[in-house]
């Protein structure tokens, strides 16, 4: 039960961690913030990772195990790229001479 | 412990370290890249260290190039082809995918589970199926009405819909505790098929409006999802992470409410805003009496004399896709000497954050995007205010109608402008299906037309005049 007990405190320190982290953002970057957790979910693919580790020859256990992998992955591959372009839009942003010579 | 064990734990921790520093990084515009960069590094630590620590077979390896090649090339594709305008419903299919990865563990787990499996297992596996289900058919929903594919049948307006989730809630309950007894017999797809359902019958009576609310619940129940298969596979660090994400999504689902006035229980039961609830005029063009509109030339003579002009973006732009041509408008006032910024509701273009995305593609200057806060004060000395496609956000009434169901939702005061111009494709009523006491104000004009079009308009007029020409 000690491993339980463990999990369950991590499951709260994990929560208050998000909670902390995640207060303070403006709204501009609500958006991607939304995505690169969204691509954090994905980390799922760890549980598949372990499922096809832990499948032996059941070849049903490591088809379903793939399956999720590329669930998982799509959702973390796609997500962090996605978040990487609208923040690369971002960053070219403030030093934009143009407007300033039109002034 | 062996060594690798010690090394796997290491590898954990620093992974977990990087994702909190990657999600901090987040909260500020100069190291969000690198902060996004830090988690994906994060990710794939942790993904390394699982690897060196399970001694995988032959066949193992090649099932996981198969998932790993499928997963990451449609990811790696969708995220390079889909237009910026379509970010919401991206996150949604992401996020659904997510949940569809949980569920699959969960199923697999339950399928081949020992006899050995404990209670804490069970109850894993139970939410893991559960809250994935409801992700994957929420998410995929929601897309789907983002995306116009999928309307909002009647029914789902009528108290019936209540009757049908609590059904399959029920159902779902029945299939979760039957599961311990017969773990992969029937109860486990009672639990799948029910689960899903429910996704799909709680996602679809949500109008359009609320729908960035239910993709950012949605996804902290992918969070949550995934912390459940954490305990079914016992690995802490996905715990930590899921747990992470959940609380992520509960903060900026709640930031959203705030933003649009709304609670989440009435976005979540209230059903579409307007559809069950039809306030005054209501529906296409009702209720409008003193409506002015007049053409692009007059509304070109009007920012060329300008002194500081303001742009409203909202959905009807990004609908549009109209962001560079707005850019090139507001390149050439400037040209002219005209004072430019952009009014950002928290909320405009259905997403926080949405907006300047758009504006940023487009290469507005970061310094010219103005919040809400900032720029009501400013409105009463602003010549021209433009509002793209915007509706409620801009709603008097938000300020003075007790009556009106978008009363005490912050709104951007642009009737305190000496002239408003509002382009807009019709006079149909806005997501919040009310009318806007906006556009019947005697310093407001309506320019009907698409917002590209219309905008392009102004730029060949405004060159016909010859604005901008002094500064080249």
């Amino acid at each position: 039960m000690s491993s339980l007990t463990e999990a369950l405190w991590v499951l709260l320190l994990g929560s208050l961690l998000g909670l902390e982290l995640i207060g303070k953002v403006p709204p501009t970057l609500h958006t991607p913030l939304m995505s690169v957790a969204n691509a954090i979910s994905g980390i799922t693919v760890l549980a598949s990772l372990t499922l096809i580790a832990q499948a032996g020859d059941n070849t049903i256990l490591l088809a379903l195990g793939a399956g999720s992998l590329a669930f998982a992955l799509f959702n973390v591959i796609g997500g962090f790229l996605v978040t990487d372009r609208m923040l690369a839009m971002f960053s070219r942003k403030p030093t934009s001479p143009k407007s300033l010579s039109a002034k | 412990m062996t060594n690798s064990t010690v090394l796997a734990y290491a590898i954990d921790l620093l992974s977990v370290l990087l994702l909190a520093l990657g999600l901090k990084g987040l909260s500020k515009v100069r190291s969000a890249r690198s902060a996004n960069g830090l988690a994906a590094l994060a990710m794939g630590l942790a993904v390394a260290g699982l690897l060196i620590q399970q001694q995988l077979s032959l066949e193992a390896w090649i099932w996981i190039a198969v998932g790993t090649a499928v997963g990451g090339l449609a990811g790696l594709l969708t995220a390079q082809r889909v237009p910026m305008t379509a970010m919401p419903e991206t996150v949604a299919l992401f996020n659904g995918c997510g949940g569809m990865a949980s569920l699959l563990v969960a199923v697999a787990v339950a399928l081949y589970q020992s006899d050995t499996t404990g209670l804490v297992e069970q109850v894993s596996i139970i939410i893991s199926v559960f809250v994935g289900a409801i992700t994957f058919t929420g998410s995929v929903v929601a897309m789907g009405k983002l995306q116009g594919w999928i309307g909002t049948p009647g029914w789902t307006q009528s108290q019936v819909r209540h009757g049908v989730n609590i059904a399959l809630a029920v159902a779902a309950l029945v299939g979760a505790f039957g599961l311990p007894a017969n773990p992969s017999g029937f109860p486990l797809w009672l639990l799948v098929g029910a689960s899903s359902l429910l996704g799909i019958g709680v996602t679809l009576p949500i109008g359009g409006a609320d729908m960035p609310v239910v993709i950012s619940l949605l996804n902290s129940y992918s969070g949550v999802a995934a912390a459940a298969a954490g305990f079914v596979v016992g690995s802490q660090l996905l715990i930590v992470a899921g747990a992470m994400v959940g609380a992520a999504g509960l903060i900026l689902t709640q930031v959203m409410c705030k933003a649009m006035n709304r609670s989440l229980v009435s976005v979540l039961f209230g059903g579409a805003l307007g559809g069950a609830t039809q306030v005054g005029g209501g529906g296409e063009e009702a209720g409008y009496t003193r409506i002015t509109s007049c053409s692009a030339e007059e509304c070109a003579m009007a920012l060329e004399t300008a002194e500081r002009v303001v742009f409203v973006p909202g959905y009807g732009l990004a609908v549009a896709q109209a962001q560079h041509t707005l850019r090139e408008l507001s390149k050439l006032l400037e040209a002219n000497g005209t004072e430019v910024s952009y009014a950002i509701h928290p909320v405009a273009g259905r997403m926080p954050g949405h907006m300047n995305v758009l504006l940023a593609e487009a290469d507005v200057p970061y310094e010219q995007l103005l919040e809400m806060d900032t720029i009501n004060p400013e409105f009463p000395r602003t010549d021209v205010v433009i509002v793209l496609g915007a509706n409620d956000v801009v709603n008097p009434d938000a300020k003075s109608d007790p009556n009106s169901p978008l009363y005490g939702m912050p709104v951007l005061e642009v009737d305190q402008a000496r002239q408003v111009f509002v382009v807009k494709r019709s006079l149909g009523a806005g997501y919040a299906g009310i009318k806007n006491a906006l556009f019947e104000l005697p310093q407001t004009a309506m320019v009907f037309g698409d917002a590209k079009a219309v905008l392009n308009g102004l730029v060949s007029e405004l060159r016909e005049m010859g604005v901008g020409k002094k500064a080249a």
